[in-house]
Parts: C-alpha cells; sequence; structure tokens
C-alpha cells in the first residue's frame, strides 16, 4: 500500500494478481501472480501463446473483469475491489479499447461511433459531444468519412474509427487487443503508424498480439506463459512504422511490373 | 419488417378494446337516450306484488288497479301532474292497404304530455272524445307506414275488432325502447273506448304520471304509493299490491346488463392485448440474442447495466406505444365503420384514449423487463465473444 501512494503517476500497479476460473469441476488458473507497473507515455507490446493468460490480463486491466487475488490500481486508484457499475464508470473515464474485430455499431456513422462513450458519461466533463467526436476522428484523418457507416469503410478505416472512439474521452490508457489481427500488412503498418503517433503525443499503449513484428513497433516487450511474466525487456530495435509503410508501398508498386 | 408484424399483435389488441368499448359506451348512450325518450320524469304504476300466505305472488298477480285510481291520483297529486291510465290489448288493425297487429293502448290525453311525444300529423283526441267514447285512434310511426305507405292517414279509416275508428292523427318516430321494442308500433284510443269497445273490462294495466321535476320523483312515488293504499284500503300491515317504478330504475336494470356485456367483450379484447405483449417479449428477446456484441461494445465504452435496461426497455415500449396508436386509429376508424354498416351507435369515452396508450406502454415495460434486464446483465467479456 505504501508503495502506492510513492508512484501515484504510473498508470498501471499490478501487484501479485492471480485469477482463477471455475469451469464445473475444473479450477483453471489463468493468472498465477503477476506483477506490472506501467508508467505513463510507455507503449507496451503484450505477447504470449493461447492460453498463456494475456486476454485474461487484458480483461483485467481493461476493468472488464476483476483479480481473484492481487491488487491493481489505475492511475493510483485502486480498482480490484469495485463493483459493475463503478467499472463501467471507469472504463468510460480512464480506459479506450481497440478490438481485433473493429466492434463498430453497424447502421450507425463513424462520428456516431466514436461519439458513444461520451453519451455514457456521468461526470458531465464533456461539452459538445458532437464536436469532441469531429476532432477525434480528425485526429485518426478520417474526418471526411464522418457519415459513412462502418460497412461502406475498409478494414484499416474501421480500425482508425475505432481508436478515435477509444480516443474521445482522452483516456489514461489505451487498450488493443490484436488491433491489427484482421488486417493485410499494408493496413497493419498504417495502424501502428498510427499508435506510434499518439504514442509520440503522449498516450499510453498496450497493445496485446501474438506477431512478433508488431512487438516490434512498441516500446517495450512483455511475454507470458502459463499465466506468468517470463519476459519484460524494451525493444531493441524499435521500428518505425511510417517507414515500414513507405517500404510496403514501394514494394506494391513494384510488384506489378 | 419483423417489427411491423410484433407490432401488429398490440396493434390489434388495443383496435380490439377500443372497438367494443366504443359499442359498449354506445349502448348504455342509447339506452339513456331512450330511457329519456320515454318521457322525462316518468313514473309507471304497475298492479300486482300480492302476497298470500306470506308468499309474494310477484308483479301483476292481481289487476287491481282501476279507472277509479287513476282519477285518484290526478285530482290529489301534488309532485306530480299529467295522469293517464294505460289499458293494453292486440288485435288486428284493417285498414289503408292491408292489415297488420300492434299493441292498442287505450290512454288519456294527458299520455301525450305525459310521453313528451309530438305528432307529425293531425291532432291528438281530446277530452270530449274520451267522454263521448268516440272511435277516434292516433297511429304510431310504424302503424301509419305499414298501413298507409305514402299518404296522409289522417281522416282515414281503420277497423279494430270489426268497429271503425276514425284516425285523427300521426305521432311522430320515436324509435325503440331500451329492449328493443318498436315504440312506434302502437296505436292509441281514448282508453274509455278502448274499455267499451275493446276490452271489456274496467280494470288497466297501468297508469303512468309525470313528476313535476326530476328532483320531485321520489316524492312523487310516496305520494301516489299513499294515495293508492289508500284507494285500495290496505292496512298498515298489508304491503303494497302495485308498484311504482320510475325510468332510472328502468335505467339501471338495463345498463347493468350493458356493463357487464362491455365488461365482458372488453376482457375478451385485452386478452389478444396480452398475446401482443408475449409477442413484444419474444421479439426482444431474440433482439438481446442478436445484439449481444452490440451490448458488449456498449458495455466496454462504458455503459452501466442500467443504461442498456433503459435501452432496451424504450425500444420495447416505443413499439408498443406506436402500436397501441395504430391499434387507437384502427378501433376508432372499425368503431365508425361498424357504426355506419349495423346502424349501432359507438361512441368512444375520451378515457378510453388514456387508458389504451397507458396500457400498450405498460405492455410494452411489462414485457419488455425480463428481455431488457437479461440484455443488462451480460457480462461484456462473453457479450463482446459472441458472434
Amino acid at each position: 500500500m505504501s508503495d502506492a501512494a510513492a508512484t501515484p503517476q504510473a498508470v498501471i500497479r499490478i501487484e501479485r494478481v492471480t485469477k482463477i476460473y471455475h469451469t464445473g469441476q475444473t479450477r483453471v488458473r489463468a493468472l498465477r501472480g503477476v506483477d506490472l507497473t506501467v508508467e505513463p507515455g510507455e507503449m507496451i507490446a503484450l505477447m504470449g501463446a493461447s492460453g498463456s493468460g494475456k486476454s485474461t490480463l487484458l480483461n483485467i486491466i481493461g476493468c472488464l473483469d476483476t483479480p481473484t487475488s492481487g491488487s491493481y490500481w489505475l492511475d493510483g486508484r485502486r480498482v480490484d475491489q469495485l463493483d459493475r457499475n463503478q467499472l463501467a464508470d471507469l472504463r468510460n473515464r480512464k480506459l479506450g479499447f481497440v478490438f481485433q474485430g473493429f466492434n463498430l455499431l453497424s447502421r450507425t456513422s463513424a462520428l456516431e461511433n466514436v461519439e458513444l462513450p461520451l453519451l455514457y458519461d456521468r461526470s458531465g466533463r464533456h461539452g459538445d459531444t458532437r464536436a469532441l467526436a469531429s476532432q477525434a476522428l480528425q485526429r485518426v484523418g478520417l474526418d471526411d468519412r464522418r457519415d459513412h457507416e462502418p460497412n461502406e469503410l475498409s478494414g484499416g478505416q474501421q480500425q482508425r474509427v475505432a481508436i478515435a472512439r477509444a480516443l474521445v474521452t482522452q483516456p489514461s490508457l489505451v487498450l488493443a487487443d490484436e488491433p491489427t489481427g484482421n488486417l493485410d500488412s499494408a493496413a497493419s503498418a498504417e495502424i501502428m503508424a498510427l499508435f506510434q503517433n499518439l504514442n509520440d503525443q503522449g498516450i499510453t499503449l498496450v497493445v496485446v498480439t501474438h506477431d512478433p513484428d508488431v512487438a516490434q513497433y512498441a516500446k517495450r516487450l512483455i511475454e507470458l506463459r502459463d499465466g506468468r511474466v517470463i519476459r519484460d525487456q524494451p525493444v531493441s530495435q524499435r521500428h518505425r512504422a511510417t517507414q515500414d509503410r513507405r517500404e510496403l508501398r514501394d514494394t506494391e508498386t513494384l510488384l506489378p511490373v | 419488417m419483423r417489427t411491423l408484424l410484433t407490432m401488429l399483435g398490440i396493434v390489434i389488441g388495443v383496435a380490439a378494446v377500443i372497438l367494443t368499448v366504443a359499442v359498449g359506451y354506445g349502448a348504455q348512450a342509447r339506452i339513456r337516450e331512450q330511457v329519456l325518450s320515454l318521457g322525462t320524469n316518468l313514473l309507471v304504476i304497475t298492479a300486482g306484488a300480492a302476497t298470500q300466505a306470506g308468499v309474494s305472488l310477484g308483479a301483476q298477480t292481481f289487476n287491481r288497479l282501476t279507472v277509479a285510481d287513476a282519477d285518484k291520483l290526478s285530482r290529489e297529486g301534488t309532485t306530480f301532474s299529467g295522469v293517464s291510465p294505460v289499458t293494453m290489448t292486440r288485435a288486428q288493425i284493417v285498414g289503408g292497404v292491408g292489415n297488420w297487429r300492434a299493441p292498442i293502448n287505450g290512454v288519456s290525453t294527458a299520455y301525450q304530455t305525459i310521453r313528451e311525444w309530438p305528432m307529425t300529423a293531425g291532432t291528438f283526441f281530446g277530452d270530449d272524445d274520451l267522454r263521448a267514447r268516440r272511435k277516434v285512434a292516433v297511429l304510431g310511426k310504424t302503424v301509419a307506414d305499414n298501413l298507409f305507405p305514402g299518404v296522409d292517414p289522417v281522416g282515414q279509416e281503420v277497423r279494430l275488432r270489426n268497429e271503425p275508428f276514425t284516425i285523427v292523427g300521426v305521432l311522430s318516430a320515436k324509435g325503440q325502447t331500451a329492449g328493443g321494442a318498436d315504440q312506434d308500433d302502437v296505436i292509441l284510443v281514448p282508453y274509455t273506448t278502448a274499455q267499451a269497445r275493446l276490452s271489456g273490462t274496467t280494470f288497466i294495466g297501468q297508469i303512468i304520471a309525470s313528476a313535476t321535476s326530476a328532483a320531485d320523483i321520489p316524492a312523487a312515488q310516496e305520494e301516489i304509493r299513499a294515495i293508492l293504499r289508500e284507494s285500495h284500503r290496505l292496512t298498515a300491515d298489508e304491503l303494497d299490491d302495485f308498484t311504482v317504478r320510475n325510468q332510472s330504475d328502468l335505467a339501471q336494470a338495463a345498463q347493468s346488463t350493458t356493463q357487464v356485456m362491455s365488461a365482458l367483450l372488453a376482457a375478451i379484447a385485452s386478452i389478444s392485448l396480452v398475446v401482443g405483449g408475449i409477442g413484444i417479449m419474444n421479439i426482444m428477446l431474440v433482439s438481446v440474442t442478436e445484439r449481444t456484441r452490440e451490448i458488449g461494445i456498449r458495455l466496454a465504452v462504458g455503459a452501466r447495466g442500467s443504461d442498456v435496461l433503459t435501452q432496451f426497455l424504450a425500444e420495447s415500449v416505443a413499439m408498443s406505444l406506436l402500436g397501441g396508436l395504430f391499434g387507437l386509429a384502427l378501433g376508432f376508424v372499425g368503431a365508425a365503420l361498424l357504426g355506419r354498416l349495423t346502424g349501432w351507435s359507438t361512441a368512444t369515452p375520451p378515457g378510453a384514449v388514456a387508458v389504451a396508450v397507458a396500457f400498450s406502454a405498460a405492455v410494452g415495460v411489462f414485457f419488455g423487463w425480463y428481455p431488457a434486464r437479461k440484455a443488462a446483465r451480460l457480462d461484456p467479456i462473453e457479450a463482446l465473444r459472441h458472434d
């Protein structure tokens, strides 16, 4: 407890977190004591094979789930004992989500999709929600597509709308779960470039991926296996996605020749 | 499309309720109207209710009303005016284009005033006709139309029991009674003539009188009782051998019947509303399953369970409310159409509209609650994984 006050600036502070699922008679120990601290401005790649516990950890970090034991401070606030409504409010205020399958509302314009989290705000801290949503779309470079519905947008564009939706509440932390999983390499590079760009602007990011190439865009790499952190190190040769994008474009233009 | 079909259940339910309420309410309004058409403040005295050895023999056991009673009433009455005896016989009426069978009522000149029954042709017979037992008759509209179609019957002759009667007037149409009897299917003759020429008795079936005002009805009833008890020489321990009724008794009896009927119909109609509600519940459950992912997204971006609950509840209420409004319109159109086709009077009480709207909203809340709560309680992780 005392160290919590010592580092109030940490975005994520997780200590000895475990998670046990009961499915019928069997107990699944998804997390077996994870310690993790994420400082503001970090960009973390969370890796691991399926069953390693990375989804469970992401759900706990994302306040979608609570740990069986251990402590979790988000932005200096202890959150592992909160109830459903408190967690919902916390997700709304402090967190932004980007999913593999985009998860946009169909038959709803890009602008309205981005506006959605603002409509569930209870603090009344946002003014003109339309204008804020529009600004967030500008930030991901999709202001000209504001009235398009998801099925009228490409995969990369849909994911950018989802990122705008994650940013619109100015969260402390953006969580991305396999954000490039459904995208081709050009669109993937585009999305990762956007993430790097946002990270450069000071946004803290946690990206879950099983793709080592994607992990190379992060600043720090954490790998899980069997519910434990087995690797936690800075990325030695960090790629810049903008550069890779340029190269991809070059190969594309070269290919037909 | 699916939503429309679901709404149809509510539409039909509300339309059915409105329609039955309209018919029931219309019937009641009509009864009230018809009771009034009997003549305001009408009091009807019938003979009967004799008791022998403690056993009531019911109304009209003995026909003990006489012309003397009627005379005494008209002489002594203070809270009522216009007393008329009514003798009733039926006979074949021959004249005009053929023959017709209708009740022949022997009445006094006061009858027309008591019943507030205007003429369309000719005049009512006068006191001298009554005294001289003249063979004159006043025809009801139905009789006139059947025996003298397209002809003015005044001055013509009809034969009752082979006695020629001169027609002096025709009454205006009064319509049906609450019980459905045609009041215009009647012939009025002086009661003196009727007793002498047609029935051959001095007893009379009814005496009608008119209370001086609606407020005087109870007092008039009491006064009539007192006068008749004296006239019949009843001792204090003897029961009345006659009955005095006013029209509100009649109206109440008839109205309570229609009330029960319309309540029954409305109950049956509201079953279809319940069925419609179950339809809404069904579609909402399907919708919650189909939109599980959407619910997951909303929960992930910070919607509380109560937000999701409100959203789905609002949808089901909107659905049932819209259905209710359509049903309301359909019910009104249907009631108007039914009124035109069958000639039944239909009227919708203004309160029914509010009740129908409130009720369909309530159906939406009631049947939307369970699906909405199911949506609100979804686990966001499970919901997001759903496809």
